[in-house]
C-alpha cells in the first residue's frame, strides 16, 4: 500500500495557563470576593477556561508527511511537544489549529496497561485491554495464546492482577500491546518502563513492526533505539519542528541542543580544593571541549574530547604533574591519568600553565561520570574531588562509526576470540594455547 | 561437548536474543541487539505479524482538525465501537460483586431492605397514599425503578472522572463511558424484578398483560439517568463539585418523585405539570404496567417522554461539546 500514511499540516495545540488572581486590597474585599468567587468561577467555567490566561503552545506549525511503511523517530527535550504530537494524532485531544490526515487503522501506545483493572484476572484484562486498544474480540481470541506465552504468566492467568508483581503486570500489558496490528502505530516512550530485558523485548517488537511494513511514529529519549530503528527522524524543540530529515541529522542537532543546556563546561576551580598542602601551584580552571573545540560536558558515545586544566604557579616548582581521575557515580575510580606519564616537567616558572588531555580511544559507556582533579610536585599537592560531571550520551555522533556496546560490564573491550572446532581440529585462523 | 558452530544461531543472537524470550533475564543491561549481531529474521518480528489477513481491510481515513461549535453525534463511530461498549459493561459487571460475600443477592437486598424501611416510616407512620395498593408492594415496585435510576445517574456522573487515566491515554468515543455506566444496573434491576411476582402473589394480586410493557418505562428512566448523567459527567471533569452535588441531588430527586407516595398526594391542579419531572412518567407507567393500577397515565408519560428526550438530546450535545477538553483538564 504505497502512498501517504500521515499528512500533518500546521498542526498546533495551545493550552491556557491560568493567570494568578489579582491581589486583594482589603479584608472586606476579600470577604466579598469569597462570596462572589463561586459565581465568577462558574461563569469562567462556562466561558471555557480559567481566569484570563496566556496561551501556551505545546506544539505549533508542525508540518510533515509520512509515507506508508516509514519508521519515524520523534526526539526532543522534555516539553518539546513530542507527546502532544502523539496525543493529537491519536485523537486523544483536539488540535487548536492546523489539521492532520491519517490513512489507515491507527493504534497508539502512550502507556502500557491503560485500562487494566486490578480486580480482573489476567485473562479478563487481556480481553479488556485489547479491546480498549482497538482489537476486536476475534482478534484477541486468535492471539490469546501468543499473548499469554509472550507475557510468561502461565499459572497466574486466572489470578486477579492486583496479586501480580509489578513486573508481571508490565509484561502482560506489553504482551497485549505488542500484538496490536494496526497499519499505523504511534508509540510513546513505553520503553522507558520495565527492566532491561523488557526494554529489549519492546525493541524487538518495534523492529518487527518496521520490518512488516507498518508505519511507526516512535517518540523516545532513547537515542540509541531511535538510531537503531528509524529511517527518519523529527526533532522537536519548544513546540516547533526543528529538523525533519535523516536520523543522523536530527540526532546531531539534538546533541547540540543538549550541549547548549548542559551544565557549564568551564569550571572555576578556585577554592574547590579539599586537600591542599601547598599554595605554590593552584588549579584555577577546568574546561571540557568536544572534538570541535566547543565547550561541553555532554559527549556523544565514542567521540573524542579534550580536558583543559589551567594552573596558576606562584613560585617555581619541580616535577609537577596534573592528574585527572574518572569515577563512576557509585564512587569507583575507573582510571587515573597523570601528565607526568607523557609530559614530565622538570621545573615550572611562576605564571599560568595549561595542561591539555586529549581524550582518545578510551571509550566510556553511556552514563554519568564524575571527574576528580589534582596535582602534585615537590612543593606539595592539591586534590579537587568531583569538580564536574561528565555525561556520555546514549547516542553516537553522526560521523562516528562507533557502535554502542551494550554487553554488560564496567569496561569495554575489543579483545579477539578464537575458536577450535571439534576435538583436535583447528578452525581457520584459530590458535590453541599449547 | 562440542557442537559445530554452523548448526547454532549466530553467537550474537544467542547472547542477545535468547534471554529476551523469557523476559526474565537480568544478565543483559542492553536495550537492543547490537547492529553487528542483528538477526535477519527475528521470532519477535512474527508476533507483530503482517496486516490483517482475510481480505484487505477497508481504508480508514481520519481527518483531525480543530472542532468549533457543536459537534454532531457520530452514530457510525459509536456503532464501530459497540464491542468496546460491551467490554466496558462486562468489566463493570465482573468487578461489581468481586470479593463480596452476598454477590448478586445485593441486587435484591437493597430495594427490599429499603422497602421495609419505607413501609414503616412512610407507609405506617406518615400514612402516604399508595393508590390503593398495599404499601410494601407499592414502594418495592417504585424502588426497583428508583434504585436503578439513582445508581445509573451516580455512576454516569462519575464515569469520565473515574476513567481519567484511560481518557488521557487512549482514544475511543467518550460517550461510551457514561452510556456504559448506565447499563450494568439493568442486570440488578432484572434480578430484583424476579422478586416481584413473589410479592404480587403474597399480596394476592396477579400481574396483567401490561407487565410486558414494563421495560419501556425502564427505558424512560434510563434515558433520564443518561441525559442527566451526561450533563453531570461533563461538568464533573472541570468542576469536581459534582461529586458532592450528586448524592444531594439524588436525595432531593427521590423526594421530588412519586417513589414513597402516589401522585394523588400532589394537588390536582399541579398534577399535569408534575410530570415535568420525567421520573414521574417513568414511575407511574412502571407501576401501571406491573400493578395494573387503573388507567394508563397518558399525560404524565407523554410529558415525561418529551422532557426526557430533551434532557437526553441536550446532554448528548453538551457532552460532545465538552469532550474535547476531557484529556486536557485531567
Amino acid at each position: 500500500m504505497p502512498g501517504t500514511a500521515l499528512q500533518v499540516e500546521g498542526l498546533g495545540k495551545s493550552y491556557r495557563i491560568g493567570a494568578a488572581a489579582p491581589t486583594r486590597r482589603s479584608l472586606s474585599e476579600a470577604l466579598g470576593d469569597s462570596f462572589k468567587a463561586p459565581l465568577r468561577r462558574l461563569r469562567a467555567g462556562i466561558g471555557g477556561g480559567l481566569t484570563r490566561a496566556e496561551p501556551f503552545w505545546a506544539l505549533r506549525d508542525a508540518t510533515f508527511a509520512v509515507s506508508a511503511g516509514q519508521v519515524v523517530g520523534v526526539i526532543g527535550r522534555n516539553g518539546a511537544g513530542k507527546t502532544t504530537l502523539l496525543r493529537l494524532l491519536s485523537r486523544i485531544t483536539d488540535p487548536t489549529e492546523g489539521q492532520a490526515r491519517i490513512n489507515g487503522r491507527v493504534a497508539s501506545l502512550l502507556e502500557v496497561g491503560t485500562g487494566f483493572h486490578p480486580e480482573l484476572t489476567g485473562r479478563e484484562n487481556i480481553f479488556f485491554n485489547g479491546a480498549i486498544l482497538g482489537m476486536t474480540r476475534r482478534e484477541i481470541q486468535s492471539k490469546f495464546d501468543q499473548i499469554v506465552a509472550f507475557a510468561d504468566i502461565g499459572p497466574f492467568l486466572d489470578t486477579p492482577i492486583k496479586r501480580y508483581s509489578s513486573g508481571m503486570q508490565v509484561r502482560l500489558a506489553f504482551a497485549v500491546a505488542a500484538h496490536l496490528e494496526p497499519e499505523i502505530l504511534l508509540v510513546d516512550e513505553v520503553l522507558a518502563v520495565g527492566d532491561a530485558g523488557f526494554q529489549k523485548k519492546c525493541l524487538g517488537k518495534m523492529q518487527g513492526a518496521s520490518r512488516s511494513g507498518r508505519t511507526v511514529l516512535f517518540v523516545s529519549h532513547n537515542l540509541a533505539a531511535v538510531q537503531h530503528l528509524c529511517s527518519r527522524c523529527l526533532l522537536l524543540d519548544r513546540g516547533r519542528l526543528l529538523v525533519d530529515g535523516s536520523v543522523a541529522a536530527a540526532v546531531s542537532a539534538y546533541l547540540d541542543l543538549l550541549r547548549e543546556e548542559a551544565p557549564s563546561a568551564v569550571v572555576d576551580c578556585r577554592g574547590r580544593a579539599q586537600k591542599s598542602t601547598t599554595d605554590a601551584a593552584r588549579i584555577t580552571r577546568l574546561k571540557l571541549c568536544d572534538a570541535h573545540g566547543r565547550p561541553t560536558t555532554r559527549i556523544a558515545f565514542g567521540a573524542d574530547f579534550n580536558a583543559e586544566v589551567v594552573l596558576q604557579v606562584s613560585r617555581p616548582v619541580h616535577d609537577l604533574s596534573v592528574g585527572l581521575g574518572v569515577n563512576s557515580l557509585d564512587g569507583v575510580r575507573l582510571f587515573t591519568s597523570e601528565s607526568r606519564a607523557t609530559q614530565p616537567l622538570e621545573r615550572i616558572e611562576p605564571g599560568s600553565a595549561v595542561f591539555r588531555l586529549e581524550w582518545k580511544e578510551l571509550v566510556l559507556r553511556p552514563g554519568l561520570y564524575s571527574l576528580d582533579l589534582g596535582h602534585n610536585s615537590d612543593a606539595g599537592s592539591e586534590f579537587l574531588p568531583g569538580v564536574v560531571q561528565l555525561e556520555i550520551l546514549d547516542a553516537t555522533d553522526h560521523n562516528s562509526r562507533a557502535v554502542i556496546d551494550r554487553r554488560p560490564g564496567v569496561v569495554l573491550n575489543t579483545m579477539p576470540w578464537s575458536v577450535a572446532l571439534g576435538p583436535g581440529t583447528l578452525h581457520q585462523g584459530a590458535q590453541t594455547c599449547a | 561437548m562440542v557442537v559445530p558452530i554452523e548448526d547454532q544461531e549466530p553467537i550474537g543472537a544467542v547472547l542477545m536474543d535468547a534471554p529476551a524470550e523469557d523476559g526474565t533475564s537480568t544478565q543483559m543491561d542492553s536495550a537492543t541487539p547490537s547492529l553487528a549481531t542483528r538477526p535477519e529474521t527475528s521470532p519477535l518480528a512474527e508476533a507483530w505479524g503482517l496486516p490483517q489477513k482475510g481480505g484487505p481491510a477497508p481504508q480508514r481515513l481520519t481527518h483531525i482538525r480543530p472542532r468549533r461549535g457543536w459537534a454532531a453525534i457520530d452514530a457510525g463511530e459509536l456503532w464501530q465501537h459497540r464491542e468496546l461498549l460491551s467490554f466496558f459493561v462486562w468489566r463493570d459487571l465482573k468487578v461489581r460483586y468481586k470479593q463480596t460475600l452476598l454477590g448478586a443477592t445485593w441486587a435484591v437486598l437493597q430495594p427490599f431492605a429499603t422497602m421495609i424501611v419505607f413501609t414503616i416510616f412512610f407507609g405506617r407512620l406518615a400514612g402516604m397514599p399508595s393508590d390503593g395498593v398495599p404499601y410494601p408492594l407499592f414502594s418495592f415496585t417504585s424502588l426497583l425503578v428508583w434504585t436503578y435510576f439513582a445508581g445509573a445517574l451516580t455512576q454516569a456522573s462519575q464515569s469520565v472522572v473515574n476513567n481519567q487515566a484511560t481518557v488521557s491515554k487512549i482514544y475511543f468515543p467518550r460517550l461510551l463511558l457514561p452510556v456504559s455506566a448506565t447499563l450494568p444496573g439493568l442486570l440488578d434491576l432484572t434480578i430484583a424484578f424476579v422478586m416481584l411476582p413473589v410479592m404480587l402473589l403474597y399480596f394476592g394480586r396477579s400481574p396483567g398483560w401490561h407487565i410486558a410493557l414494563a421495560p419501556l418505562f425502564v427505558l424512560l428512566a434510563w434515558s433520564v439517568a443518561l441525559g442527566a448523567g451526561l450533563w453531570l459527567a461533563a461538568i464533573n471533569v472541570r468542576f469536581r463539585d459534582v461529586r458532592h452535588l450528586v448524592p444531594f441531588l439524588v436525595q432531593f430527586w427521590l423526594f421530588a418523585s412519586p417513589v414513597v407516595f402516589a401522585v394523588s398526594l400532589v394537588p390536582t391542579r399541579w398534577q399535569p405539570l408534575y410530570a415535568l419531572n420525567p421520573l414521574v412518567g417513568a414511575l407511574e407507567g412502571f407501576r401501571w404496567s406491573v400493578l395494573s393500577t387503573g388507567t394508563f397515565p397518558w399525560s404524565a408519560v407523554g410529558l415525561s417522554l418529551i422532557v426526557a428526550a430533551g434532557l437526553l438530546t441536550s446532554g448528548l450535545y453538551f457532552f460532545r461539546h465538552q469532550e474535547r477538553v476531557f484529556a486536557d483538564v485531567s
